[in-house]
């Protein structure tokens, strides 16, 4: 599944023309991707958490050479999926605790 | 920031917009999301990230109450991997 897609289904289901759902789309990830900039942290209920979480430097090793670098502070976005959608994905299957 | 919140920020953003409306729209990027997810489907968001599945294998696990083993079956697990605009710009204030 891709933007287009989802755009499509917006167009399919509210009746907004396409120029309309496409932008609209846009402006939905444009304000979720501001937000996380901020280092804010979304919650989606029913979908999960996107969570800016900062890294402290540390020493790594370049698997080829053998060298060791630093690796600098930085900042990792994580996805923590919803207990909803966990159970969504596996459901039907007698699992998914 | 949950949903309302966000539900809130678009609808400021685009005013010709009743906040129902938005509440519809932002349910049904994330509801189209989770059925492809539930399909098997990998989704792709260019600038945002990418959304897959991967599998768990079964497991032996503890319960850490009682200590006694139970087995872990297969599980599907959803794996997002962020893209590389917004990963520069999450780290934007350190280069």
């Amino acid at each position: 599944m891709t933007k287009a897609e989802i755009i499509e289904t917006i167009y399919n289901k509210i009746g907004f023309s396409k120029k309309e759902s496409a932008d609209i789309v846009e402006l939905v990830f444009d304000t979720i991707k501001e937000t996380l900039e901020k280092g804010e942290k979304i919650k989606i209920s029913g979908f999960g958490n996107f969570v800016v979480r900062t890294k402290k430097p540390r020493i790594g090793r370049n698997p080829q050479t053998g060298e060791e670098i630093e690796i600098s502070a930085r900042k990792v976005l994580t996805f923590r999926p919803s207990q909803v959608l966990k159970s969504a994905l596996n459901k039907g299957r007698g699992e998914g605790v | 920031m949950n949903k309302s919140d966000l539900i809130n920020i678009l609808s400021q953003k685009a005013p010709h917009l009743s906040s129902k409306d938005m509440e519809i729209i932002v349910n049904t990027v994330f509801d189209s999301m989770s059925k492809a997810l539930m399909t098997g489907h990998r989704i792709e968001i260019r600038g945002f990230g990418s959304f897959e599945i991967r599998v768990r294998e079964p497991r032996v696990g503890r319960n850490p109450k009682s200590g006694h083993q139970v087995q872990i079956g297969t599980r599907r697990v959803p794996f997002f991997k962020v893209g590389k605009e917004l990963r520069e710009r999450i780290n934007s204030d350190h280069s």
